[in-house]
C-alpha cells in the first residue's frame, strides 16, 4: 500500500532519513515510536507531501506519490499531480488546525464539498454521521474556540475521516492535550482503527493504545527503523538495545 | 530631453538648497520629536494621575490634530504672540511635537514591555527610580524603539513636503520650479520623488546603524564591524540569542 | 494675548463654512479607504502569490509610493492629468498612497496565520484559491481589522495635503476663512477641534476593538 524506496531527507546538511526502505500493508495499523529528532513526523509529513523528499520514491498503492511518470521516467510530481494523489491520504495534527473562521459543520463540509464535489446536504449528513461516532452531535454549529481541547481533536478526526482517506495519518494527537481530555480522543481512535480497514501511521508516545491498536510497532532512531515487530514483541521483549533504553525511559 | 537635462544643470543650484532646507527641516523636527517623546513617553507613566494626565493630553491633542493644521496655526496665529516667528522655526515646531507626540506611544510602548521581572530586579537591588529607567529599564526598551522611530522618522521627511506652503524654498518648491522651466511633468517630478526616496534610505540606512549598535549592547545581536564585514559565516558565528 | 483676540462672533461664523470643508475631508477619508483597503489587499496577495516576475515590480512600486511624500504625488498626479478633477485626482493618490500601508498590514497579518492552518488546508487538498479564499482572507482581515482602522484615522489627519491641489477640504476652508477675515486664529482653531473630536474617540474605538476580535 504504502512503500518508501530509499527515501532521503535532508534539511541542508542535517540528513533526517538515510535511505530508509520500508512498507505498510493495505488496513495495516502501524505505530513509529522513538525519540524526537528520529524522524518519524518526517516521514508523515513527506506522504501528507508537507515536506519535499530529498531523494528516492514513496509509493502509494502502486503510483508515485513525490513523482509522476512521464514518457516512462519518474520526474518530481507538479503541484497538479500532488493534488490527485494527495486526496487518498489524511492528517491529524497535534495542534487541531481547525479552521478558527468557520463552524465546527463547516470545517468538516469545507474540503467534501469543494475538493470531492460533493453537494452541501451530502456532506452535512455525512457530517452528522461523524460528529455522532466522534461523540459530538450536539457541538455541529459551535466555533473552534468554544470547544475544549480533546473536543477539537475529535472535530480535527472527523475532519479528516470526512474525506473517506485510504490512509490516516495521526502525528501525536494527544501530546498537546491536557491528560484527562486524552482518553476520549484516543477511545475514538481506537474505535476507528477496530472497525475500519483504513491504512493508519501512527506517531505517538502512548504505548497502551498503540499496544491495543497497532499491528506492527517501528522503532526509529536517527532516521533509520532499528527494529521492528508486532506490538507484543516490542513492548515485552525488545532486541534491540535502543529499543530497550527508549522504552524503558518512556513506559 | 537634451533641453531638460539643461534646464535640470540649470536647476541644481535651487533642488540643492531645497535639498538643505528640506534636511534642516527633518533633522531639526526629528531632533526636537525625539526631546519631546522622551519627555512625554516617559511622564506619561507616573503614577501622579494630574502629571500623567497632563502629558496625555498633550500626546492626544498633537496626534489628533493633523500635521498642517498645526504648521498653520504656528504660522498664523503665534505672530499674535508678539513674535515675529521665522518659517523654519514654525516648521520645526509643528513637526517636531507632531510626531513627537506619536513617538512619546512608541517610547511609551517600549519601556512597557521591557519584562518585569527586569524591573523587578532592579528594584531588589535597591535602585532609586532614576536610576532604575536610565540604567535598567530605559538600554533595554531602546532597541524595541528604534524600528518605529525610523518609520516616523520618514514620514517626518514626508511631511516637510508642506514647507513650501509656509514660504520656505524646499526640495518641493524645487522640483515645482523644475516642472515649471522644463514643462514636463514626469521628468521633473520624477527626479524629485527619485531625490526623496534617496534621502529616505539613507535615513533609514543611519536607524538600521543606530538598532544594530542599539541590538549588540544588548548582546542581541551581531556588532556594527560585523555586519559590515562581508564574511557571513562569521557574522552567523557571533550572533548572540535572538529576541 | 491671543485670548484678548479671540472672537466668539467669528468663530460662530466660521462654523458653516467650516462644516462643509469637513464634509469633503469625510468624503475623500472614506473613498480614499475604500481605494486603498481594496488595492491593498490586490497588492498583499499578488506578493505571496504570483510568480518573482511580477511580484517584484508590484513590490517596489508599492515601496517606491510608500517612501515618497504624499505632497508631491499629489502635485505630480495633478499636472499630469487635467482632465480630471481635483477631488477625484486627489481620492485617487491618497487611495494609491496608503495602498502602500495597508499592504504592510495584510502581509503582516498573513505571516501571522499559523503555518498549520496551511497545512490542513493542504491535508485536505483544498485547491489554493479556495485555502485562500475561505481559511486564510478571513483570518487576515479579522486580524488587520485595527490596523486598518488605524490607517484610515492617518489617512483622515492627511487629508489637508490635498489643498495643495485646490481641493477645499476642512483647513483650506479654514485658511480661507482666516484669510477673508484677516483673523486666522478661530478658523485654525476650530479646524483642530474638529480633527480632534473626530479622530480622538475613534482611535479609542479601535483600541478596544482589537483587544475584543481577539479569537
Amino acid at each position: 500500500m504504502i512503500k518508501f524506496d530509499k527515501v532521503v531527507k535532508r534539511y541542508g546538511n542535517h540528513v533526517v532519513l538515510d535511505s530508509l526502505d520500508f512498507t505498510v500493508g493495505r488496513g495495516e495499523k502501524v505505530t513509529l515510536i522513538g525519540p524526537s529528532g528520529s524522524g518519524k513526523t518526517t516521514i508523515l509529513r513527506l506522504l501528507m507531501t508537507l515536506e519535499t523528499i530529498s531523494d528516492g520514491v514513496i509509493w502509494v498503492e502502486g503510483d508515485p506519490l513525490t513523482h509522476e511518470k512521464r514518457n516512462g521516467k519518474l520526474v518530481p510530481a507538479r503541484e497538479k499531480h500532488l493534488r490527485t494523489v494527495r486526496k487518498k491520504i489524511g492528517m491529524v495534527f497535534q495542534q487541531f488546525n481547525l479552521f478558527p473562521n468557520m463552524s465546527v459543520m463547516e470545517n468538516i463540509t469545507e474540503a467534501p464539498i469543494h475538493v470531492l464535489g460533493k453537494t452541501a446536504d451530502e456532506a452535512r449528513a455525512r457530517a452528522r454521521d461523524l460528529l455522532d461516532v466522534v461523540g459530538l452531535a450536539d457541538k455541529a454549529d459551535a466555533h473552534p474556540s468554544q470547544l475544549s481541547g480533546g473536543q477539537q481533536q475529535r472535530v480535527a478526526i472527523a475532519r479528516c475521516c470526512a474525506m473517506d482517506p485510504q490512509v490516516m495519518l495521526l502525528d501525536e494527537v494527544t501530546s498537546a492535550l491536557d491528560p484527562e481530555l486524552v482518553d476520549d480522543v484516543l477511545e475514538v481512535l481506537r474505535n476507528i482503527a477496530k472497525t475500519t480497514d483504513i491504512t493508519m501511521l501512527i506517531v505517538t508516545h502512548e504505548m497502551r493504545f498503540a499496544k491495543d491498536v497497532s499491528d506492527r510497532v517501528l522503532m526509529f532512531d536517527a532516521g533509520k527503523i532499528v527494529e521492528e515487530g508486532p506490538p507484543d514483541q516490542i513492548f515485552t521483549d525488545p532486541r534491540n538495545e535502543r529499543t530497550k533504553a527508549f522504552l524503558k525511559a518512556v513506559l | 530631453m537634451d533641453r531638460n537635462l539643461d534646464a535640470l544643470v540649470d536647476a541644481l543650484p535651487r533642488i540643492w538648497e531645497g535639498i538643505v532646507v528640506t534636511l534642516e527641516l527633518t533633522l531639526g523636527g526629528a531632533l526636537l520629536a525625539f526631546v519631546f517623546a522622551l519627555l512625554l513617553g516617559t511622564v506619561v507613566r507616573v503614577r501622579n494621575i494630574a502629571i500623567r494626565g497632563a502629558a496625555r493630553v498633550l500626546i492626544e491633542v498633537f496626534r489628533g490634530t493633523s500635521l498642517l493644521v498645526q504648521i498653520f496655526f504656528f504660522f498664523y496665529v503665534l505672530p499674535l504672540l508678539g513674535y515675529r516667528l521665522e518659517p523654519m522655526f514654525c516648521g520645526i515646531l509643528a513637526l517636531g511635537l507632531n510626531y513627537g507626540a506619536y513617538g512619546a506611544e512608541v517610547v511609551r510602548g517600549a519601556l512597557n514591555s521591557v519584562p518585569q521581572p527586569q524591573v523587578e530586579a532592579a528594584i531588589a537591588l535597591n535602585f532609586g527610580a532614576w536610576q532604575r529607567l536610565h540604567r535598567v529599564v530605559f538600554p533595554q526598551a531602546w532597541a524595541m524603539m528604534v524600528p518605529s522611530m525610523t518609520n516616523l522618522l520618514v514620514h517626518l521627511l514626508k511631511g516637510t513636503a508642506v514647507a513650501s506652503y509656509i514660504t520656505l524654498q524646499d526640495l518641493t518648491a524645487g522640483i515645482v520650479d523644475l516642472r515649471r522651466s522644463t514643462g514636463d511633468t514626469l521628468f521633473s517630478f520624477g527626479i524629485g520623488l527619485l531625490i526623496y526616496l534617496v534621502l529616505a534610505y539613507l535615513l533609514t540606512l543611519a536607524m538600521n546603524v543606530v538598532e544594530t549598535r542599539a541590538k549588540h549592547k544588548l548582546g542581541r545581536g551581531p556588532s556594527l564591524k560585523e555586519v559590515l564585514s562581508f564574511r557571513p559565516d562569521d557574522v552567523k558565528v557571533s550572533e548572540g540569542v535572538h529576541p | 494675548m491671543i485670548g484678548g483676540d479671540w472672537s466668539w462672533e467669528r468663530a460662530y461664523e466660521a462654523i458653516p463654512l467650516l462644516w462643509d470643508g469637513f464634509k469633503i475631508t469625510l468624503l475623500a477619508t472614506l473613498l480614499g479607504f475604500l481605494i486603498a483597503a481594496a488595492l491593498g489587499l490586490v497588492i498583499a496577495i499578488i506578493r505571496e502569490t504570483a510568480p518573482r516576475l511580477i511580484a517584484t515590480p508590484v513590490r517596489a512600486a508599492s515601496e517606491f509610493v510608500r517612501l515618497t511624500p504624499l505632497v508631491v504625488q499629489l502635485l505630480f498626479a495633478y499636472s499630469l492629468l487635467p482632465q480630471f478633477s481635483a477631488l477625484q485626482i486627489g481620492v485617487t493618490v491618497l487611495g494609491i498612497h496608503y495602498s502602500s500601508y495597508m499592504a504592510e498590514v495584510y502581509r503582516g497579518g498573513i505571516e501571522a496565520v499559523p503555518k498549520g492552518q496551511w497545512e490542513a488546508a493542504r491535508a485536505l487538498s483544498l485547491p489554493p484559491h479556495r485555502t485562500w479564499r475561505a481559511v486564510i482572507l478571513p483570518q487576515v482581515i479579522r486580524s488587520s481589522l485595527p490596523a486598518l482602522g488605524n490607517n484610515a484615522v492617518s489617512m483622515f489627519k492627511d487629508t489637508p495635503f490635498l489643498f495643495t491641489i485646490t481641493v477645499v477640504e476642512l483647513v483650506s476652508a479654514a485658511q480661507q476663512f482666516g484669510a477673508a477675515k484677516f483673523q486666522y486664529l478661530e478658523a485654525i482653531t476650530l479646524a483642530g477641534l474638529f480633527f480632534l473630536l473626530a479622530s480622538y474617540p475613534t482611535s479609542v474605538f479601535i483600541r478596544r476593538l482589537e483587544k475584543r476580535l481577539a479569537y
